[in-house]
Parts: C-alpha cells; structure tokens; sequence
C-alpha cells in the first residue's frame, strides 16, 4: 500500500475515530443511538458518492491512478453501511427479530433501506481482483447495481427526513448522485454519437 | 439584558450549573415538605439558595407527579422539537434566545362568555404554581421524565366561562418572522395550531405551563407559557401560547393538516397503534444510559390510563388515533 492509499485508509476512519471519540464524553448528545445511526449512514452515503466519484475525476484530469482508490472507497461506504445496520439490528431493535421483521414490512424507509444493503452486499463481496477475473464482463454488469442502491440510499434517507417535511439535506445528496449520473449519461451519449 | 438574536452560542451564564439545579430540586421538595407541616407560606432561606437567579418560581408539589428520575436539565433544555426555530434538535437551544418574552398576552376567545386578553403575569400569578413531574412521550419514540411548573388549565377555563357550545379548545403559537427563523421554511403552515377536545382541555392533568425544573421557561422549551398534554404525544402540546379559541368544531391541527394519515387529531400515546414510519411499542428514554441501553416499552395513554381512559370510553382509538 503506497502512502497516498494508506492517507486515505486513516481518512476513511476518522468518522468512526471521531464517535469514539465523542462516546468517551458526554458529545453523543441526548440521544446517543441516533446519533451514532445518522451518523454512520450519512458517511455512507458521502463515501458511496466519492466512490461514484472516481471515474468522473479520473476522466477529467487524466490521472489514470485515481482508478486506484475506487474499490478502497466503495468498500468503505459498505463499512459505514454495515455499521448503520449493525447499529440498527443491534442497539436500536437488540435482536428482536419479530420487531425487525415488522419494521421491514411496515415502514417503507426500513424496507428500502434493507434493499439497499442487500444491494451493497454482492458489490462488496464481488471487490477482489479474484472475483473480477472470475466474473469477467458480468462484474462491471454487476457492479451497475450501485446506480440502483444509491437512488435507493437516497430514497431511504428522503422518506426518513419526510416526515420533518424537511428534504434538504437529502435533496443535497440526491443532487450530488444526479450530477454523478448526469456526467456518465452525456458521455454515454457522446460515445453514441462518436460511434456513428 | 440584551441577548443578540441568532447568536451562535449560548451564554455562558444562561446555563443553569447541575449543582444549582439540583440544589434547587431539593430546596423545592424542602419547600414542598414546608407547606405539608405549616401550611405557612412558603418561603426560602436564601442563605441555602446561593445565588440562584431571578426566575425561580414558587411551586408546591403535585400528586399527579411521577416519582422516576427527571431526565437530566442539559438534555431537557438541549434536545428539543420546536420548529419555529429549526427542525434540527440542537437548533432551539441557539436560535430561540432573541425571543422576546414581555410584553406577552394571551387572547382567549371565542365560545366563552368573557373574553380576554391575559397579560402572561397576570396568568402566572392567577392560580397557585404545581411542579408536576410528568413523562412527555415524543412521537418520534423516546421518552423523558420532566419537572413542569404550572397549573391545570381547568383554572383558566373555569374564569372565561365557555358557553355551551364550546367543544373544542384550539391553540395558537406566535408567529412571528423576526424573532422565529424558523418561519422562513415550509416545513408547516405558520402559525401553528393544535387542539384538544373541551373534556380533555378540563382535565386535571392539562396543564397551563410556565416553568421547568423550578424555573421559568427556558425559550427553546416554549417561553413563556405553553401547553403539557401528558398522555399524548408531545407535539399537542403546543409552545409559546399567543391565543386560546374555544370553538365548536375541531380545529384543524398543524400536523394532521400537513400529513393527515400520519398524524391525527388525537395522538394519544398508544402502543398499539404504530406510527406509519415507525413503531410506537417502545421509547427511548433520554438520559437514561449510554448506547448499550435497551429502549422500555410504551405504556397505553403514557402511563396515565387511569386518569384519562374514560374519557375515551367507547371510542375506536386506531380510527381516531
């Protein structure tokens, strides 16, 4: 790991260092499980869009290592995706599973969020240099699952906020996903027309 | 004293120290135990007192108090829903400091035989002051136990005189751009409206609030004089009263009007009947351990069922939740 990927690597952790960090004192505030919850799946969010981020960023400035720090980055928006679960299954519900299980079926933003790991899984157990091989051109298929689980993340995160009637901050984030998918879709389309 | 509006921090000495206001828990059970044995006035030694500020108010205490552990003051007065001044819970604490709290009436009207507009001292000093310790069961699901400082509004009711066909009371906060920033979001229609039958506005627990942990309202908790409906969730229980209407149809509330399915007239506590994007069988009591601290189950009515059931006798309470 050269010293750029390992900056990176620490980077990627200071959201977890700073909730230690806070859980030592009194800085989780009134309502400690929330806090960590949100916490954890906004930088999920944040770091599945850095991710999304890497190729555009790789095009525009022509440097061809940033392609490097993609898989470290989509695997960290797992992480912090797994940590939003694990909060949830574990410190929010403490293993109720009839608890959980009606939560997914009766609350839209639960079910979506479900989908949306569900959606993370194969992407992350699908990351090693062995499974692309082994998946060949059916990875980069695969891996287009990341379109669906962003909108979904989203959606989940807008539904959570709709009920403050207060969308703003995930209309940030959806606004940040739509420029990333605006990018690829005009290439896409300029590579169409360079074609005939 | 002068207090800049949208200050980013609060000053320093707006902060209530843990020892004072846990002194002053005492001093007021002291006080409390004083009535019980002299039924004298009750008066307090300042010696004991230290330098405990202005807005401390006289209270006695209540049998309608529960005696489990107030959530701690810092959380009370910091994590709030009071959206005039931001959605985000941390906001109030900051933003509503600028709120000017005199001159303050309160205008009562409609179907009442005498009408008036009440100064807010004249309101304080009309009945003797409670500390009622209720439970205030959010919504949102958590909990927390808190000091009130108040009286039933049965005693304000019982002055105006309702005629008979007032069946609804409805209740009005200010709204005002200059002082609440708020106003400046779409998050509800302004001002904000809630509203309770009349038998539930007479009922002993309704309280006509003015003061907390023995003090004056802080402004983030609905300075000067809010609403505490214990058995339903708190968003009836409406902040920083400008005007009381007693009316005969039922007035449409701020929530139900913004999201009807989700929210009805009634949002009685009820563990039965979820919350379209949450479950409401339990609640995380604020204040109460660190993140391994497992959520307690909601109780029917908030834990006052024998107080308040009957008055919902007969009713189809998932119908009219």
């Amino acid at each position: 790991m050269n010293a750029a990927k390992f900056a990176l690597f620490v980077a990627c952790l200071l959201p977890l260092a700073r909730l230690f960090q806070l859980a030592g004192g009194p800085g989780l505030g009134a309502n400690p499980v929330e806090f960590i919850t949100r916490s954890t799946g906004s930088w999920a969010l944040i770091l599945l869009f850095a991710t999304l981020s890497v190729t555009p960023l790789r095009r525009l400035t022509g440097i061809a290592a940033l392609a490097g720090y993609r898989r470290m980055l989509g695997l960290f928006a797992f992480f912090y995706a797994s940590l939003h679960m694990t909060i949830y299954v574990w410190l929010d519900q403490w293993f109720d599973l009839p608890a959980i299980v009606t939560d997914i079926l009766e609350r839209p933003f639960i079910t979506i969020g479900m989908v949306t790991f569900a959606l993370l899984l194969p992407l992350a157990l699908t990351s090693t240099r062995a499974m692309m091989r082994r998946l060949g051109g059916r990875w980069s298929q695969l891996h287009r699952l990341v379109y669906l689980a962003s909108v979904l993340g989203v959606l989940h995160f807008w539904w959570h906020k709709a009920g403050k009637n207060d969308v703003l901050e995930p209309a940030m984030y959806g606004a940040a996903f739509a420029l990333l998918l605006a990018i690829r879709l005009w290439w896409w389309w300029q590579s169409l027309r360079a074609r005939r | 004293m002068l207090i800049k509006r949208n200050t980013p921090d609060l000053l320093p000495s707006e902060i209530t120290p843990r020892q004072v206001y846990e002194g002053r828990r005492q001093l007021i059970v002291g006080a409390g135990a004083g009535v019980a044995l002299s039924a004298a006035p009750v008066s307090v030694p300042i010696a004991c007192a230290q330098k405990i500020s202005d807005q401390r108010l006289k209270t006695v205490p209540s049998p309608h108090s529960t005696n489990e552990p107030p959530t701690p003051h810092q959380y009370v007065t910091t994590y709030n829903n009071y959206y005039e001044f931001g959605t985000d819970k941390d906001e109030p604490a900051v933003l509503a400091q600028g709120l000017r709290l005199r001159p303050w009436t309160v205008s009562v009207e409609g179907e009442v035989l005498k009408p008036r507009v009440f100064d807010v001292d004249e309101l304080l000093a009309m009945a003797s002051l409670e500390e009622r310790i209720y439970r205030l069961r959010c919504v949102e699901g958590w909990s927390m136990v808190i000091p009130w400082v108040g009286y039933s509004l049965s005693e304000l009711i019982r002055r105006v005189q309702p005629t008979g066909d007032a069946k609804y009371v409805e209740f009005t906060t200010l709204a005002d751009k200059n002082q609440m920033p708020g106003l400046s979001s779409n998050v509800l229609e302004w001002p904000y409206v809630e509203g309770l039958r009349i038998d539930e506005a007479n009922h002993p627990l309704t309280l006509l609030t003015f003061g907390l942990y023995g003090e004056v309202l802080p402004r983030q908790n609905g300075a000067p004089v809010r609403m505490v409906i214990p058995w339903k969730y708190g968003f009836k229980s409406g902040k920083s009263i400008v005007r009381i209407r007693f009316t005969r149809t039922q007035p449409v509330t701020s929530w139900s009007r913004a999201i009807p399915r989700e929210y009805g007239f009634y949002s009685n506590v009820n563990p039965a009947v979820n919350h379209p994007r949450w479950s409401q069988a339990t609640e995380r009591r604020i204040g109460e351990g660190g993140i391994f601290q497992r959520k307690r189950p909601t109780l029917m009515f908030n834990g006052y069922a024998d107080q308040v059931a009957s008055l919902y006798a007969g009713m189809d309470l998932r119908k009219f939740f």
